[in-house]
């Protein structure tokens, strides 16, 4: 890998170019900030490799689009922001509740409402309980750096496949933004499940439907069952996470994202005043890393959870800790990009206060 | 004996619920007479409803994909752009197509997607029980218009066919009924020019078929068909509103 030739890419064109080398050839979206690189890139690349790109009337149409074509057997994606997002919340309650596969990118900015253009972590609920209605959950990569990006919107495209399920990236504007050197690759062949369900005219085979309604209870229930089966499949084997300055960690920052890159900073700070403070890292904030987390709760005297939000992750951090540990917050929304050097303050802070 | 009557291959031995009297049962059948006759099966996509139409699904015997409420032409875009060779038609009903759906509808319309509609109008939202629908006509009572349709308060009938024949897009777009066995068959006539213009690539073709609610209407089956013939084809006279063939002929 350090042998490999890096180029300087942006998180939004690292998001695209790795979605076309995953083999994405259908893209739909609307324009929003901050993730217009997205679709502007994929609007020329797509006539490259022979794909198809639209920009949709609205997000609603876009997402609906993709349903199309991925029931028809073609990997597509959208991209747009956190309002955008909201438009697309009914296409991604039907396509978990069709079993499709798509990938869906969230460039989450400042909200509620129109919000502003800048980072902000405030669609984490949104983004982890469904968003959309009904009893339906969906993978949720929050990428840390513009090679996670890459890798992750790759990888999304087979888990897509692998379990039959909308999947997200959950990004926001900063790492949407920024440029850093990665290493673009192509996709691994892994084996993924025959495509059985796809529409594409019922030429020599019986003809199959694709639907969501389901007025029979009884097989509603059985339905809901067999999904909440697939999603337990998804948190025994989909978890990720990244550790750092663990081992003698008695602090522990919790954050994702820009935040934990805020975080990482921070923890380098008090490091070097000796504090033994670590971070943890989800990467999959659905499902969440329960198990690594609830391990760390055995060594940990307390964990701080960073958000650039009031604070929406701590509960997955109460419940995967079962509150055995005390559990801080500290959050700036709005879209606030606090320096490394205010979190290191409030770990200092909080060190003392607890005299660690 | 020759055999002069039969189901249509393309629609399964399955009884319709539709009620007695709803124009879908004629409709359905002339759409799976027509591909059979026109070969269209194994290379036609049917994107049924949100609506009384959704279980279209369980009567054409070709490959369907449901669509959430409104959304049909946004789907079948993406099947047809993904799928280009592929024959792909949205069927729909008022509320679906004229207001919810009026975004997806006219976009796809002005795009010129390679599709076809079969707009079924009602006048009413049939699944849901007779509400009040953007095609209501001025004076119709329906549940949640018990005084009439007033234009003052609920605006007035909604005529989407007329405004997307003046979409550049739209390449045939015509509007029929099934008052009577003769306009049955200029209803068939029609959706199978719908879909031949769609198999020459030409653009967006749309049929929409007048077509009676007896049950939301609270009428015998008899009386829906001579008020689907007197009064709502009055309100949405029937015609050719566009068709670039012709254009080109003359």
């Amino acid at each position: 890998m350090d042998n490999a030739e890096k180029v300087l890419m942006k998180g939004t064109d690292a998001i695209a170019e790795a979605a076309v080398q995953a083999g994405c050839l259908c893209y739909f979206g609307y324009p929003i900030t901050p993730q217009n690189e997205i679709p502007e890139y994929m609007s020329r690349r797509m006539e490259e490799v022979g794909g198809v790109f639209l920009q949709g009337e609205s997000e609603i149409a876009s997402i609906n689009m993709v349903l199309g074509a991925v029931a028809s057997g073609a990997r597509a994606m959208t991209s747009s922001s956190s309002p955008g997002i909201s438009l697309k919340q009914e296409g991604l309650s039907f396509l978990a509740a069709m079993e499709l596969p798509a990938v869906i990118v969230n460039i989450n900015r400042g909200g509620p409402g129109l919000g502003n253009i800048a980072p902000s972590q405030g669609d984490y609920y949104q983004a982890t309980r469904g968003g959309g209605h009904g009893d339906y959950r969906m993978p949720v990569y929050a990428p840390g750096t513009v090679q996670e990006l890459y890798d992750l919107t790759m990888k999304s495209f087979d888990v897509a496949d692998m379990y039959r399920s909308p999947v997200m990236i959950l990004g926001d504007g900063m790492m949407g933004q920024i440029m850093e050197p990665i290493v673009m690759h192509k996709r691994e062949e892994i084996e993924l499940p025959p495509k059985d369900y796809i529409l594409d005219g019922a030429s020599g085979r019986p003809s199959r439907i694709v639907k969501s309604l389901v007025l029979d209870v009884r097989a509603m229930e059985e339905h809901n069952w067999k999904l909440k089966r697939k999603y337990d499949l998804m948190k025994r084997d989909l978890p990720l996470f990244e550790e750092y300055m663990i081992d003698d960690a008695k602090l522990i920052v919790v954050a994702y994202g820009t935040a934990a890159r805020i975080a990482k900073g921070a923890v380098n700070r008090v490091r070097d005043n000796g504090l033994k403070v670590g971070l943890f890292r989800p990467i999959t904030v659905w499902p969440f890393p329960d198990e690594a987390l609830a391990n760390l709760a055995k060594q940990a005297k307390l964990f701080l959870v960073f958000e650039m939000s009031t604070g929406q992750m701590i509960d997955d951090v109460r419940l995967a800790t079962h509150d055995k540990v005390d559990c801080e917050f500290y959050g700036r929304p709005g879209g606030v990009v606090p320096a490394p050097q205010e979190i290191s303050r409030i770990i200092e802070r909080h060190w003392l206060q607890r005299e660690l | 004996m020759k055999k002069v009557f039969t189901r249509p291959k393309s629609l399964k031995p399955t009884p319709f619920h539709y009620c007695p009297g709803c124009g879908h049962s004629i409709i359905h059948r002339l759409v799976a007479e027509l591909i059979d006759e026109m070969d269209m099966s194994g290379k036609i996509i049917c994107i049924p409803p949100a609506g009384c139409a959704v279980l279209a699904y369980n009567y054409f015997d070709i490959d369907t994909c449901e669509s959430a409420h409104g959304r049909g032409c946004a789907i079948a875009t993406g099947f047809k752009r993904a799928l280009p060779d592929r024959i792909v038609f949205t069927y729909q009903g008022d509320g679906d197509m004229a207001a919810i759906g009026t975004a997806e509808t006219i976009h796809a319309a002005n795009r010129g997607e390679v599709i076809t509609s079969i707009f079924v109008n009602n006048a009413v939202y049939g699944m849901t029980g007779g509400q009040m629908a953007p095609t209501t006509m001025l004076g119709q009572k329906t549940s949640t218009s018990p005084y009439g349709r007033r234009s003052k308060i609920e605006g007035y009938p909604l005529k989407i066919t007329d405004l997307i024949a003046q979409l550049e897009g739209a390449a045939y777009v015509v509007r029929t009924s099934v008052a009577t066995p003769a306009k049955v068959m200029a209803t068939k006539k029609a959706l199978k020019r719908a879909f031949e213009i769609q198999i020459e690539g030409l653009g967006y073709t749309l049929v929409e078929v007048l077509s009676p609610c007896p049950t939301n209407w609270k009428m015998s089956p008899k009386e829906a068909f001579i008020y689907l013939e007197e009064i709502m084809e009055k309100e949405y006279p029937l015609g050719v509103f566009k068709d670039i063939t012709k254009k080109k002929e003359s």
